[in-house]
């Protein structure tokens, strides 16, 4: 139970991380006509010269990290709280949680790799 | 010695979709969970199409334009709905949760008063905030663009 006390405050705690850098992230990519945030070369947030001039940033390296992580915690223990309130026998509910741990593990080295390798490239190119 | 019976979650999904007498509650508790479950499905798919940009540009604008069109638009705005909903309404839940906007304990006297009508203007906020940002994106997505 304090277990998962301790997890439920995590949640919230992400939950508010993922509010301040979603918030940013989708200010930036879906408000740009707006509010041109981060956008050096105008036109479209997904224009490859304004992805390359945000990777090349420190600080969006660090809050891709960061939400990264944060999101997927919060989203995978999200959904794990929803299949175990369906009450499954204990065994599978073991399986679920290692079925989730893993696939947040593998997306979070994928994205944290591709992160860092975008903040390499683009500031040697 | 008596034995508890449990009904653990009895109602299952079935539960997120009649709200019975929790009413609107109930309604934004079901939508909280289906906009959190969408946007989880859009992220773990966004990770690895976005992933591509580490493999350079051409990669980067292949995927881009795997994922480009009309559909996705509408698709990607109705991720950002999501988002700005789960987002207010998570707020006014973590509050909730902190014991803010729920009322202080009062004695059941008739006319009952619960922390649901103390909720109620927070509910309307929530709503009222929501669908502005949705409006803003709408304008964002489709007529400025």
């Amino acid at each position: 139970m304090i277990r998962d006390q301790k997890l439920w405050t995590w949640h919230i705690a992400a939950g508010i991380l993922i509010l301040c850098l979603l918030g940013l992230h989708m200010a930036i990519m879906h408000l740009d006509a707006l509010l041109g945030l981060f956008n050096p070369f105008g036109g479209h947030p997904i224009d490859w010269q304004n992805v390359a001039a945000r990777s090349q940033s420190l600080f969006f390296l660090a809050s891709y990290v960061l939400l990264l992580g944060a999101a997927l915690f919060h989203g995978l223990y999200g959904l794990r709280n929803i299949l175990f309130e369906l009450d499954p026998a204990a065994p599978l509910k073991k399986s679920i949680s290692w079925v989730l741990i893993l696939i947040g593990l593998g997306l979070f080295v994928v994205g944290s790799w591709a992160a860092w390798m975008s903040f390499q490239n683009t500031l040697v190119a | 010695m008596l034995e508890i019976r449990e009904h653990p979650n009895r109602l299952g999904i079935r539960g997120w979709l009649v709200g019975g007498r929790w009413g609107l509650d109930r309604y934004l508790y079901s939508l909280h969970r289906v906009t959190g479950l969408g946007l989880l499905a859009y992220f773990l798919i966004h990770i690895l199409v976005t992933s591509s940009r580490a493999l350079g540009q051409g990669a980067w604008e292949q995927s881009m334009n795997r994922v480009s069109g009309p559909i996705f638009a509408v698709g990607e705005y109705l991720v950002f709905v999501a988002f700005a909903f789960h987002a207010i309404n998570g707020i006014r839940l973590a509050l909730a949760e902190l014991g803010f906007g729920v009322g202080k304990p009062i004695e059941p006297i008739y006319p009952y008063k619960t922390a649901v009508h103390a909720q109620r203007p927070w509910v309307v906020t929530v709503l009222v905030v929501a669908g502005a940002l949705a409006f803003i994106g709408a304008l964002d997505f489709f007529v400025w663009h």
